[in-house]
């Protein structure tokens, strides 16, 4: 039977888009700390490989002003989310241009910046690796010699006295077998460089030790309450006297997930008791001192029967993780279980490696590593698809896995509308139709990909709510998800409001703090649609329990004739009867007798899937239950491009998602929107570019180019499928990181299908379509 | 050196110290309050600073304090003293903004332009608003609200 939904599933203005038209939204920076406040400003390497010989500060505590100078000495011990590889300071050695070697509080961050520069740091220089290539070479510096020492998740696998940080292996069926019985075989080589997210507001923290002791930061974050536990941890704190407060956030992408400068805000403050401690990153350390996207080099070989099914798939990716793998490990674990595609395939053969080297440290980025492995799979297809003679979209149906099918590490695939998705893009873009230009010295082309992102997650990741009502009969939901603009207020919102029967004005939602709002593991992995909204579906049910039962006991009907609609509970078997909440819902019902039933109706509810299993045989990849579900898809572009100067403009884009189930279609319109502009600077004009010595040569707008409202087409068409995710809240798994991992392949293709040049490395820049069109190197046959 | 500056702020003179070398963003956010110009680069390459300075939008982060000496600064607090704007409950109402960062900024450039130019046809609108990044929303919503405001001026409906 189909629900009769009220308010889940129908567009609605977003709960926070009021306070952020109206300037009244305060995020971190925002927040006035008083006269009290200091400053924190950080020293960089200037190398990107170098070993610290001597650091002297002493000039630096003389500048008037300055309250405390911190360095590794202080601070030896290392840290990091999945293994512990990364200094709060460095002791021994820098491994990336920008690393934070001293950190200066003063009482003016100018004061703060001056006395940097009076540090003196004796650096001997170290061979510097740039490409996982030659990190995995042999003879290569190891960049982390204590590899084999540091602290380790258990389902990670460093090999120590190597650059590789973590190695997850699939081997599924019979590799040899399967490429022998293939009679097509289609090999490729590809390569992805770092990106970088910037959000607009760059990284933040202010952090304060009260004299009495507890910490309280206010951070720009995604994850309050993993930031909480590792500085508990960390510093030996009980986790009630820490607290992490995350006010809006202006912007996120994985760039805020776990924890980054924030223990450096931390050391400052603990250095200055009784001061707020703020420390926020220019636009030059955002880009160095964050993290950035993992860079990618991959070879992909796919074996085709004569039909088009894949027989045979081999995936070895070389992930450059930058300067510590202590997230982006698991960007390489992730993509290790899931880097086949969408597709069901019976044998396969995947390595992904975590290659250290001098550059950034990576870490999660929109997409965690499925938009640069898709880029090679969707260009091979495609190119097996002409080699073929099978049409490229045709191919991806034939191959499209299905319920129940074996993913790559051979658990049934969940339901899907992979076919819908691919359809719908199909026909929106006008597959198979042939456009031409009015312009004679530009052709219109079109490209296709097809794609699939789970969330990456600890097997025991979890979410937990709390809502409480008022007087009036408002609620206030209390959520550890972190409002990123990808719209989570909302959808918390609307859950509770559907299952207690609220109108959505009547509905609040709270923005984490970690004293008050129950625990979320973090706002990463696309997944709090799903887990952060089951647990407040579970908790809006435990208050609508409370509140029936209390009208059970005072007006003697049945609980089971009472539901709750329009702000009150009413009975199916009296049409009159309405009692709205604010009659009782902190009062109690008042008896016959004068007496009281009831109080204030609080509800809780938590989540964890309780069927995933990360500990898999290191040797196959197999054995495990490692990610929850896929979520599928597919995007296509019509472009236009000059013959002459390679310049492109994509005219048209179509995307779509199966969503599961659409708790705001609006909302999830925008995500897929906003997802594919981003990827669309990842295809056509993002890339950080490294001189020699690993220093970017372009940290800034002006030479790192992200689109802007005139870069964009003018026809965009997000499209929305809803296959129902079995243990998703009214059926919705997430789907916002995915949106821009088609473009980048679709992108390359519709280059091929037009020039007939195929780009194997991003971005797809208008220099490389021109200086490459005629170079038979480059050529593919239409 | 201080320098005791004197300007019209939201439609209020306002007085306040500054050193010679100090930068209108900070001055309006750290010692007037004004906190809704916000930093995204220093140097006037995202927008999220934007202010007007006697009805000209202005990137604040790189304009000295000493310069509106005498002048009329609007950030997007006084903008709205009446009650959100046209544009503001256009923004609204096409859910414009997702992290909501780039927003003020935008909503200053949206002014200057629409001041100037009441219906602007789409590409002039985006070409005015170029400035202005926004990492989140891909602008459609953005050209949608700004499409309707322009439609709305044309009509000569209030």
């Amino acid at each position: 039977m189909k629900e009769n939904l009220k308010v889940v599933g129908h567009d609605a203005v977003r709960l926070d888009i009021v306070e952020k038209v109206l300037g009244a939204a305060e995020y971190t920076d925002d927040i006035a700390f008083g006269p009290n406040l200091l400053h924190m400003a950080i020293l960089g390497s200037p190398y990107a490989h170098a070993e610290i010989l001597s650091i002297d500060t002493s000039e630096a505590k003389k500048l008037p002003g300055v309250k405390a100078v911190i360095t590794g000495e202080d601070y030896p011990e290392k840290f990091g989310l999945y293994l512990k590889d990364k200094s709060i300071f460095p002791v021994d050695r820098v491994r990336q241009v920008g690393e934070q070697v001293a950190g200066v509080v003063a009482t003016s961050y100018e004061i703060a910046r001056n006395a940097t520069k009076l540090i003196k740091v004796e650096y001997k220089e170290l061979p510097v690796i740039l490409d996982p290539y030659d990190s995995i070479a042999e003879g290569a510096i190891l960049i982390h010699p204590d590899l084999g020492n540091y602290v380790i998740e258990p389902w990670l696998e460093a090999q120590p006295g190597t650059n590789i940080g973590h190695l997850r292996r699939i081997r599924k069926g019979d590799i040899d077998k399967g490429f022998a019985e293939a009679e097509t075989i289609v090999e490729g080589e590809y390569h992805i460089p770092h990106v970088a997210h910037t959000c607009i507001e760059t990284h933040i923290s202010v952090s304060k030790f009260s004299l009495d002791g507890r910490l309280t930061m206010w951070n720009s974050t995604q994850s309050p309450h993993t930031q909480r536990n590792i500085m508990a941890v960390a510093l030996g704190m009980n986790h009630k006297d820490v607290r992490v407060i995350a006010p809006p956030i202006g912007g996120g992408f994985g760039g805020k997930a776990g924890i980054s400068m924030e223990v450096m805000a931390a050391a400052g403050a603990k250095s200055c008791p009784g001061h707020p401690v703020k420390l926020r990153w220019t636009r030059e350390e955002e880009f160095y001192n964050s993290s950035q996207r993992t860079g990618l080099r991959n070879k992909v070989k796919i074996g085709f029967k004569k039909n088009g099914k894949i027989i045979a798939f081999k995936h070895e990716m070389f992930w450059d993780v930058g300067a510590s793998a202590e997230y982006g490990s698991n960007v390489v674990n992730a993509t290790g279980f899931s880097a086949t595609g969408p597709y069901y395939i019976p044998n396969v053969y995947i390595d992904s490696k975590a290659c250290y080297t001098n550059n950034p440290t990576c870490s999660a980025y929109r997409g965690f590593g499925y938009s640069e492995f898709s880029f090679g799979i969707e260009s091979t297809m495609d190119k097996a698809a002409k080699i073929m003679g099978i049409d490229a979209v045709e191919l991806r149906r034939i191959n499209a896995i299905k319920e129940g099918e074996g993913v790559a590490y051979d658990v049934p695939m969940n339901p899907n509308g992979l076919i819908e998705c691919i359809d719908k893009v199909a026909e929106e873009i006008g597959w198979g139709i042939e456009e031409k230009s009015d312009d004679p010295n530009k052709i219109i082309a079109k490209g296709f990909a097809s794609v699939w992102k789970a969330p990456a997650m600890p097997a025991n990741e979890s979410s937990s709510a709390f809502i409480k009502f008022s007087e009036d009969g408002s609620i206030n939901v209390m959520v550890s998800g972190m409002e990123l603009g990808q719209g989570l207020l909302t959808v918390m919102g609307k859950i509770a409001a559907e299952v207690l029967g609220l109108t959505l004005d009547k509905v609040r939602v709270e923005l984490p703090d970690t004293d008050r709002n129950p625990y979320e593991w973090q706002t990463v992995a696309s997944h709090v649609t799903w887990s952060c909204g089951n647990a407040v579906k579970r908790a809006a049910i435990d208050a609508r329990d409370k509140i029936l039962d209390i009208v059970q006991r005072a007006h003697f009907i049945d609980k089971s004739q009472l539901y709750l609609e329009d702000n009150g509970v009413k009975c199916t078997t009296q049409d009159s009867f309405y009692i709205p909440f604010s009659d009782f819902v902190i009062t109690g019902i008042q008896t016959e007798h004068n007496t009281w039933v009831g109080g204030p109706i609080l509800g809780s509810g938590m989540f964890m899937p309780e069927y995933t299993n990360a500990m898999v045989d290191p040797k196959t990849g197999l054995g495990g239950h490692p990610m929850v579900h896929y979520t599928v898809g597919a995007g296509a572009v019509k472009v236009e491009i000059d013959k002459e100067t390679g310049r492109m403009k994509v005219l048209k884009m179509a995307e779509a998602f199966d969503l599961g189930k659409a708790i705001n279609p609006d909302l999830s319109k925008d995500q897929i929107n906003g997802g594919f502009v981003q990827g669309l600077g990842t295809a056509m004009w993002e890339q950080c570019i490294f001189d020699e010595k690993g220093k970017m040569l372009n940290d800034g707008f002006t030479d790192y180019k992200i689109p802007t409202i005139v870069d964009v087409p003018r026809d965009m068409n997000p499209i929305l499928v809803e296959v129902p995710q079995p243990d998703g809240p009214y059926g919705a798994r997430g789907h916002s990181e995915h949106t821009m991992i088609p473009v980048m392949p679709a992108i390359a293709n519709a280059v091929a299908n037009g020039l007939s040049v195929r780009i194997v490395d991003v971005p797809v820049t208008a220099e490389k379509i021109a200086m490459r069109m005629n170079d038979p190197k480059y050529k593919e046959e239409m | 050196m201080n320098h005791i500056l004197k300007f019209n702020l939201n439609g209020e003179a306002v007085e306040v110290a500054v050193k010679s070398n100090e930068k209108l963003l900070d001055v309006l956010r750290d010692k007037l309050g004004a906190v809704s110009a916000k930093f995204g680069c220093g140097v006037a390459e995202c927008g999220a600073c934007t202010v007007l300075i006697d009805d000209l939008s202005v990137r604040s982060c790189i304009t000295f304090a000493v310069e509106v000496e005498g002048k009329s600064v609007v950030t997007l607090e006084g903008l709205q003293a009446d009650g959100p704007t046209k544009i503001q409950k256009a923004f609204i109402k096409h859910n414009a903004f997702q992290c909501g960062f780039c927003a003020p900024g935008f909503i200053m450039s949206a002014t200057e332009l629409i001041s100037k130019n009441p219906s602007p046809n789409e590409e002039e609108m985006r070409h005015a608003l170029a400035g202005n990044l926004c990492r989140c929303t891909g602008y459609q919503n953005i050209v949608d609200a700004m499409n309707e405001v322009a439609e709305d001026n044309k009509g000569g409906v209030k």
